[in-house]
């Protein structure tokens, strides 16, 4: 069934995009990330154009935090004070993101922008994630051998606990200085912005190896921050490029919500260091996908971009 | 005087074809509709060019009589740019704005183009593909400009956005001409020119015009009138309907586990 988009003014298989919102939805359950790292590739990969895939992205990460957040609320594992200064510097970082990524527009490097930026943090985050938690499944293997639990530090001191300006924030059970979760605010904001991303999965690595926050906490509060940053990028790229396509998003949307349901109930199956190693293969795969592509020539060395007045 | 003036100056820019040497022959044409309503189930549309000729006198001997019809979209700038290898990555590094590139092309002929029309009436009528892309004075912009054209044909050709198909129009005993064009379903918004040339020898004798109105309709209609005209509010819209949806899944999950 052929659905023709308002504003990406294509014609696309309706099937096709329920399937990727579902296929998407189901892996953002089952790892508890937004999913706009996949959705907004794939978008392009189908022949959206690239700043209607970015912005709809952001649209459609907006439905899968709400939808995951509401979760955390019930259990109360959200830190609303992490939350909000996350927020309020996140806010800044996309707006810093949005100029940035219509300056790089009109100079034609935006598509190098947001391809590097995949790559950098994609490869990075994938291999931290896939070594820590190969690490932690060793670990636990060791444990069920000996019947023993390893000696755990019970005071880490990090880098957050010498910087000045110290908040407490008690669902955290931190005392750290504000500085930290500020830059990594700022810098998350300006990935969503350009990225088309909700960030998760820089926020939830970030959260938990340089702010020392316990991982019980850190999805909630990740996904509490997402919602208001990916909002505000929402109504930003729908105000300033008119580039949020509804159809686009709705489709995608309901895939998505179908997709998570089922995706949470596998992950309740599976143990979370494989959780965590499937998440930072497939995180390594998109990442080594759009390397192999700015390195390997490519069939068509033109593009076209149709200059809108 | 005043009146002279006007006269000669409407003789001076009206457009060849009415003037042209019209060897009493003139060639009357419809099309199948004159309106494409882009709904959201639109999925491309087949336009029926018709037409037939009319003379005063018995037609020449030769040359054959020949007929080219084109279907054209809106004008719009295009911007062309070209990967190169730099630091090992492959880089946007050159860039051609074009100054006007129709959005779709379509032209189809009796027979093989180059043998229908001579080049001064192509350069005329700009009716084969380069031609009909606008590209004056980007000479300056790139060391080989015209390989930007030649990329933008090829791209919106693969798309299918361009197609020349020769041989596609069928002119029965000289007189009824008929052609279908395939309106692909990633059309754009606009009026579509359609052209019918009649030609003999290479050169053009006669050619009508008319024009297709491609509009989007109901929702679609809407929506883009409301992301253009109120963004604030669309994109509010769109925020509400994401909000909507998350928390219905997440209610539905709880009931299901409940």
């Amino acid at each position: 069934m052929q659905i023709y988009l308002p504003i990406a003014e294509v014609s696309v298989n309706a099937f096709v995009l329920l399937g990727l919102g579902g296929i998407v939805g189901f892996m953002s359950g089952m790892f508890g990330v937004g999913g706009g790292f996949l959705i907004t590739p794939l978008l392009f990969f189908i022949g959206i154009p690239p700043p209607i895939a970015v912005a709809t992205g952001a649209n459609q990460v907006v439905a899968s935090s709400i939808s995951g957040v509401l979760a955390h609320l019930r259990r109360r594992t959200v830190d609303f004070r992490m939350g909000i200064v996350l927020t309020i510097s996140g806010l800044i970082g996309s707006t810093i993101g949005i100029y940035v990524f219509s300056w790089l527009s009109s100079l034609g490097q935006v598509d190098l922008l947001i391809q590097l930026s995949y790559v950098i943090f994609l490869g990075f985050i994938g291999l931290l994630m896939l070594q820590e938690s190969l690490r932690a499944l060793n670990r636990s293997r060791k444990q069920a051998v000996a019947g023993k639990t390893a000696p755990r530090r019970a005071h880490e001191h990090l880098l957050v606990h010498r910087l000045p300006l110290k908040m407490k924030f008690r669902t955290s059970g931190l005392y750290i200085s504000v500085i930290p979760p500020i830059a990594v605010g700022l810098f998350v904001g300006f990935l969503s912005a350009v990225m088309g991303v909700g960030g998760g999965f820089i926020m939830v690595p970030a959260m938990i190896y340089l702010l020392g926050m316990p991982t019980k906490v850190v999805v909630g509060t990740s996904l509490f921050q997402i919602i208001f940053t990916s909002a505000y990028t929402t109504v930003a790229h729908a105000t300033t490029s008119f580039s949020v396509d509804m159809a686009l998003a709705l489709l995608l949307i309901l895939g998505g919500v179908i997709g998570a349901q089922l995706g949470a109930q596998v992950a309740l199956r599976l143990k979370a260091e494989q959780l965590r190693i499937l998440l930072a293969l497939l995180v390594l795969a998109v990442a080594a996908k759009i390397a192999l592509e700015l390195v390997l020539t490519p069939t068509e060395f033109y593009s076209l971009s149709v200059v809108r007045s | 005087m005043r009146m002279r003036r006007f006269l000669l100056a409407l003789a001076l820019i009206a457009p060849g074809p009415v003037v042209a040497q019209s060897d009493g022959e003139t060639v009357v044409a419809g099309l199948s509709q004159n309106e494409v309503s882009i709904t959201a189930r639109f999925s491309g549309s087949e336009i029926m060019v018709y037409g037939a000729v009319k003379r005063d006198a018995p037609p020449p001997a030769s040359p054959p009589l020949e007929v080219i019809v084109t279907v054209e979209g809106p004008l719009m700038p295009v911007m062309v740019r070209k990967k190169n290898r730099r630091y090992g990555l492959w880089i946007n590094t050159e860039a051609v704005e074009i100054d006007a590139a129709p959005s779709f092309y379509a032209v189809a002929s009796t027979g093989l183009l180059r043998d229908v029309l001579s080049d001064t009436d192509d350069l005329r009528y700009k009716v084969t593909i380069p031609r009909a892309i606008r590209a004056v004075g980007i000479a300056g912009e790139a060391e080989d400009a015209a390989s930007f054209t030649d990329a933008l044909i090829r791209v919106r050709a693969e798309q299918g956005a361009y197609k020349l198909s020769q041989n596609a129009v069928s002119l029965t005993q000289d007189t009824l001409i008929r052609t279908d064009v395939a309106l692909p379903a990633n059309l754009i918004e606009g009026a579509y020119k359609v052209r019918i040339f009649l030609t003999r020898g290479g050169r053009v004798v006669d050619v009508s015009e008319n024009t297709i109105d491609v509009r989007k309709e109901g929702l679609e209609r809407w929506l883009t009138n409301l992301a253009h005209n109120q963004p604030l509010s669309y994109g509010l819209l769109s925020l509400a309907i994401a909000a909507l949806a998350g928390w219905g899944a997440s209610e539905a999950f709880r009931t299901r586990r409940a």
